[in-house]
């Protein structure tokens, strides 16, 4: 009994670590190996870069065209900021609503999901036709984030334990304290969870909106760069764009993500360590 | 204690013809006539789903009756219910969210208390149960019984003059719960709270109370009132007595009817 015990002690308080390690180590290897054989391929065969271009080559064009391609990062940027907050506070604002009055949500909620389920890329060009380009581009970045904020947050609104919430009649809590005390604390999970996506789809909504504006030629963001470097085969630069998409929305996931983890910490089940 | 409205001779609670029927067409309770003195430690007892826990929420005013009259008495000049009463659930039923300290200083909170008035009374509700050390500490850093006993710092907290509790030991293990019963015991004597006790134990409900109320199978209605008349004060012999095993013979034969049509699981 006692040997088995021993043997199993160091494996099983080493292992957390060993894996923590391969999960790091096993998709940085995935990706060395893709973009080596990727950089072979392309070397190998020689294979134009208006064909396709070599990871060195994408690189070389990130550093090259850095001015350019800053320029266009930080519009998108902005655009996406701009229409996740909007969306952010907009679900909030219009959950909250929904749970005080019933009518209000019977009366609105259907619309909120036709926004949803209609795709914004057909909506996008209406849009510029109505608004000016970069209030039309906000409002396609916020129609995309702004459902799953609403969803979510009237999910958590309507969670609250039923003790909690007789706790809090027994002792004649007003509606604001039982919204400022427990509606929003209880909600709190649920909501950050909602702008943990929230934030990727304000990215694909401004991206969408952009390339809908692309052919009006008066946009300068990443998504009209990748556009217009494809109308000049400038495929490297396409390339370069692109990666810069993929990091933008990989930093605003992972920020959102550490938000909500400093945010959870010290209580809620999915910020707490497996062991606990 | 001057100040106590004397309306209802002396009762702390009472109940007369009180009905409770649910939207879904079950009658949970009654009618059920209970009176309970000022002072009096009473459980009600009965098999699951006999309404004891309705009847607890009729009294706290956490559900209203169908028909029929609850009457709690009241100070003069208090508007709000919960002043008066004070709450323990099955469940701690504590806000994950906060601290300790955070949770049983709600009511107060809740009641716009001054915060230097709140504080000395948190730190002494939190000393009454023993755990003065862990104001800081968030409920899920505590065990089960830890738990509870904030969830009983909290109901203490606005210094209430009926303390209701709904099972409120029932997931404990036993020995955790053989001392929350010799802590409650301590504080009710030292307290003089009148308490209501809901539990499906009979040990527990003659352990504890003055007097045990059992109660029929839904619709719940009063069964049986078995006093418990001993030597106060009661301890960890007492549990042993040949007195003890007398009145839960008692009580076990008052509550076998309630359970009479019920398969035995």
């Amino acid at each position: 009994m006692s040997a088995t015990a021993n043997e199993r002690t160091p494996a099983a308080s080493g292992s957390p670590h060993a894996r923590r390690v391969l999960r790091i180590l096993l998709p940085v290897m995935v990706a060395a190996i893709g973009t080596a054989a990727w950089e072979f391929v392309v070397r190998a065969f020689d294979i134009q870069p208006y064909v396709l271009p070599g990871p060195v080559a994408v690189i070389r064009t990130l550093a090259g065209d850095w001015g350019v391609l800053s320029h266009s990062l930080l519009v998108t940027l902005v655009t996406t900021l701009e229409g996740f907050v909007a969306a952010s506070l907009g679900g909030i604002l219009l959950a909250l609503l929904f749970n005080v009055s019933r009518v209000l949500e019977y009366s609105l909620f259907p619309y909120a999901v036709i926004l949803q389920v209609t795709p914004v890329i057909a909506i996008a060009p209406l849009l510029l036709i109505y608004l000016p380009q970069q209030t039309a581009v906000v409002v396609c970045a916020w129609i995309v984030g702004f459902f799953p904020v609403l969803a979510n947050t009237t999910l958590g609104l309507n969670s609250v334990d039923r003790n909690l919430a007789g706790l809090f009649q027994l002792y004649g809590a007003t509606k604001l304290q039982t919204l400022r005390f427990l509606k929003l604390p209880s909600a709190l999970p649920y909501i950050l969870g909602g702008l943990r996506i929230a934030g990727g789809l304000s990215l694909i909504g401004a991206v969408v909106a952009e390339i809908a504006a692309g052919t009006a030629g008066a946009g300068s963001g990443l998504a009209y760069r990748i556009v217009e470097s494809g109308y000049r085969l400038n495929i490297p630069r396409m390339f370069a764009a692109l990666l810069l998409l993929s990091l933008a929305g990989i930093v605003i996931y992972a920020l959102l993500a550490l938000i909500s983890h400093l945010a959870l910490r010290r209580w809620h089940e999915s910020a707490l360590g497996k062991d606990n | 204690m001057s100040d106590i409205d004397i309306a209802i001779a002396g009762n702390a609670v009472s109940l007369a013809g009180v009905t409770k029927l649910y939207d879904n067409g079950v009658m949970a309770v009654g009618p059920f006539d209970l009176s309970v003195r000022r002072g009096e430690f009473v459980s009600l007892l009965g098999p699951s789903g006999c309404g004891k826990s309705t009847a607890l929420r009729l009294i706290a005013g956490l559900a209203l009756p169908s028909s029929g009259r609850v009457e709690v008495a009241h100070r003069r000049g208090e508007a709000r219910p919960g002043h008066r009463i004070g709450f323990v659930f099955q469940e701690p039923t504590l806000m994950p969210w906060t601290s300790v300290g955070e949770n049983v200083r709600l009511p107060l909170k809740l009641a716009h208390a001054p915060a230097a008035e709140t504080d000395a009374r948190v730190a002494e509700a939190l000393a009454r149960v023993g755990l003065s050390e862990f104001a800081d500490s968030y409920p899920r850093e505590l065990s089960g019984g830890m738990k509870m006993r904030v969830s009983l710092a909290r109901a203490l907290v606005t210094d209430p003059d009926i303390l209701l509790m709904d099972e409120p030991f029932a997931a404990l293990d036993e020995i955790t719960r053989f001392r929350l019963n010799n802590d409650l015991l301590a504080l009710w004597r030292k307290l003089k709270k009148t308490v209501i006790f809901v539990t499906h134990s009979v040990f527990e409900s003659v352990y504890l109370s003055q007097r045990v109320v059992v109660m029929t199978a839904r619709p719940g209605r009063l069964s049986a009132e078995i006093a418990i008349e001993t030597s106060e004060p009661r301890g960890e012999e007492f549990r042993t007595s040949a007195e003890y095993a007398d009145y839960c013979r008692k009580v076990s034969a008052a509550l076998a009817p309630s359970y009479a049509g019920q398969s035995a699981l």
